[in-house]
């Protein structure tokens, strides 16, 4: 009994000291910033802060969570976060029940996609009108006139249409929803904007790859996921008409040119059915959410210092790490705008340089 | 003595920990849903409207689709834990070929429901899709019907092994005296084991139906996650749990949450009920 006694005193002494080098070095050199939020943009904000990290000599150690958009806002409002990730900008509601001002800052761009599954898989080209009926069981048939319309060369089979979508609340649902209650009005009365919808017709799958499943397994399914994920699965995915009249296809170049529109001072916007004539009309912004005054919770002045540190770089030399992973880059006029927010980010009311 | 008392406390309080465990996670699902139950009041268990753009929540097609999806597995899954209950307890009695039947039936219960669910959609979901061809509807694959298949395999070993302790009760008289007079092993097991052991057996058919009533993850990979009442045992589908596990990460607004869990508390309360009425019966059983 003594002898097993002696030896948990001597684990705990090993560990303590363990614990005490530890705290030391911590506060002396490394800063580990906290983030969490939406999914879709977490590889590439997980080879960001692999890359900083490296970048900064192995002392600005950021750690990302993806557990979702809404979870991100909750947890930056609830101050246990030092930044917040969402797929959709919050709602003046929501800015009004945080506890201090935020700022989104873009940081990234992405793209939904319709993809379906067809014998040979066409390319198709959809309009907005078109997917809102479809979506809607509307459209019921493959072979329908008003598909045929916009696809006169291609032999449409006789197939029932299966709609896929998304079961579990997200930000993808959300730019998709938003996209077509801009274009068709019943859209807009029967279903509405938001990250969980009230479908009346499909059938649900989680996450992308729940989607992507249903679409894949199913001949006559049609479906919406990412524009980085059809990619990487090899999916096929549609044209589609942008407000100018164009049939565009998704890629990092139409995506980057739907955000080439006029963004307010707040970047709160949503740049579905953009004005842009080569813009890809399901495209948007990823934001990262921070506190402008960042005195908060017992925050001290090097990890504000670090944080601001670490959305510059986002803003700037970051950037170029987004095309390989295939996600759009920010515009410059929008870079500007996040510039000028950055640095209007406060410790204790004073800017932080 | 001392070592006793304290050994006894000990037991005590952890006793009393799962009572108030209990009763604090039946407290908090109240308290948590108390907004979205003075917004619905008792529609919420009649509407069928799931929106949260318009935060108009109901329960029932939720409901409905929990009560189907059970009902329907535990009528799959009869047949075959019944069998399965008096093979064993019958025919190979406790012979040491009963002992590896059993582990292997319970071996069954302690697959992940992930990897049951995933066995589902990629292998079960294609035969049901050419089932569906077959007989002329659209070939989702996925719904209720797929999914109260997924969970008949899930329950099968708690009704069988309830199903073949109770009918190892039997006493031997009886079965003796209903041979003794000529009966077969058939006419035994009609006449004498089944209205014998009939209570018990049913029992463990509640009990198995409580655990298909709660399933979640493999539910929610083979059922469709259609918020709408089902209109065809093939059309899809979703269950409160599996509604739960899919909305509830991204639901932002107050009534949203407060409404989720209002399901979780009616899931709580009617496993609950179904439990307890399930050990009421096996105790009258076994008393």
């Amino acid at each position: 009994m003594k002898k097993f006694l002696l030896s948990l005193i001597l684990i705990g002494l090993i560990f303590s000291t363990f614990t005490f080098y530890g705290c030391k070095s911590g506060e002396e050199k490394t800063v580990e910033l906290l983030g969490a939020g939406a999914t879709f943009p977490q590889p590439l904000y997980n080879k960001w802060f692999d890359i900083y990290y490296t970048k900064t000599g192995n002392k600005v150690k950021v750690n990302y969570q993806g557990i979702g958009s809404g979870g991100g806002i909750q947890q930056l409002m609830e101050r246990v976060v030092d930044f917040g990730a969402t797929d959709a900008f919050m709602s003046d509601e929501e800015l009004k029940n945080a506890p201090a001002e935020i700022i989104h800052i873009p940081a990234a761009l992405g793209a939904v996609v319709v993809t379906y599954n067809l014998p040979d898989n066409p390319k198709l080209k959809f309009s907005g009108e078109l997917i809102a009926d479809i979506f809607m069981g509307k459209i019921t048939k493959w072979n329908d006139s008003r598909i045929k319309e916009l696809n006169p060369d291609i032999n449409l089979p006789d197939l029932d249409i299966t709609v896929a979508h998304r079961s579990d609340g997200s930000g993808t649902t959300y730019v998709f929803s938003d996209y077509l209650t801009k274009v068709s009005i019943t859209w807009k009365n029967e279903i509405g904007t938001g990250k969980s919808l009230n479908w009346k017709v499909g059938l649900g799958g989680k996450g992308n790859a729940g989607v992507a499943g249903i679409v894949q397994q199913t001949i006559g399914a049609v479906g919406y996921v990412e524009l980085i994920y059809a990619e990487q699965n090899n999916m096929p995915y549609g044209l589609i008409k942008n407000k100018k009249g164009n049939f565009i296809e998704p890629n990092l170049n139409s995506v980057s040119k739907a955000a080439s529109i006029t963004v307010p001072k707040d970047t709160r916007v949503s740049i579905v059915n953009t004005d842009n004539p080569e813009g890809y009309p399901i495209s948007s912004f990823t934001w990262l959410i921070v506190y402008k005054e960042q005195n908060y919770g017992g925050r001290d002045i090097n990890r504000a210092k670090a944080l601001v540190k670490l959305l510059k770089w986002i803003n700037s030399e970051a950037q170029d790490y987004n095309e390989q992973l295939l996600y759009a880059k920010i515009p410059d006029d929008v870079k500007k705008i996040n510039e000028e927010n950055i640095n209007n980010i406060t410790f204790s009311g004073k800017p932080i340089q | 003595m001392r070592k006793d008392r304290a050994f006894k406390i000990i037991l005590l309080l952890s006793g009393l920990l799962i009572i108030l465990l209990l009763s604090g996670i039946f407290l908090s699902l109240v308290f948590s849903s108390i907004p979205s139950i003075k917004e619905f009041g008792i529609n919420f268990l009649f509407s069928n409207t799931w929106s949260p753009v318009n935060s108009k929540f109901g329960a029932l097609p939720f409901l409905i689709g929990t009560l189907l999806t059970a009902t329907l597995s535990l009528l799959i899954s009869i047949p075959f834990s019944l069998s399965i209950s008096i093979f064993l307890s019958e025919i190979l009695k406790n012979r040491f070929i009963s002992k590896i039947f059993q582990t292997f039936i319970e071996l069954i219960a302690g697959i992940p429901s992930v990897i049951v669910g995933l066995w589902g959609l990629f292998i079960l979901a294609p035969v049901i899709r050419n089932i569906q061809t077959k007989i002329g509807i659209q070939p989702i694959g996925v719904g209720i019907f797929t999914a109260s298949i997924i969970l008949s395999i899930m329950i099968i070993p708690y009704s069988a092994s309830i199903g073949k302790e109770v009918i190892s009760m039997v006493p031997n008289e009886v079965k003796e005296g209903a041979i003794s007079l000529g009966a077969t092993e058939f006419e035994t097991l009609k006449v004498v084991i089944l209205p014998f052991s009939f209570k018990g057996v049913f029992a463990g058919f509640l009990l198995s139906f409580g655990r298909a009533f709660g399933e979640t993850m493999a539910v929610t990979m083979v059922i469709g996650n259609a918020n709408r009442i089902p209109v065809s045992i093939f059309s899809p589908g979703q269950t409160m749990a599996s509604l739960i596990a899919n909305e509830f990460t991204e639901a932002t607004t107050k009534l949203y949450t407060s409404s989720l869990i209002e399901i979780g508390l009616i899931l709580f309360v009617v496993s609950m009920l179904i439990n307890i009425l399930g050990r009421l019966i096996i105790r009258r059983f076994t008393f």
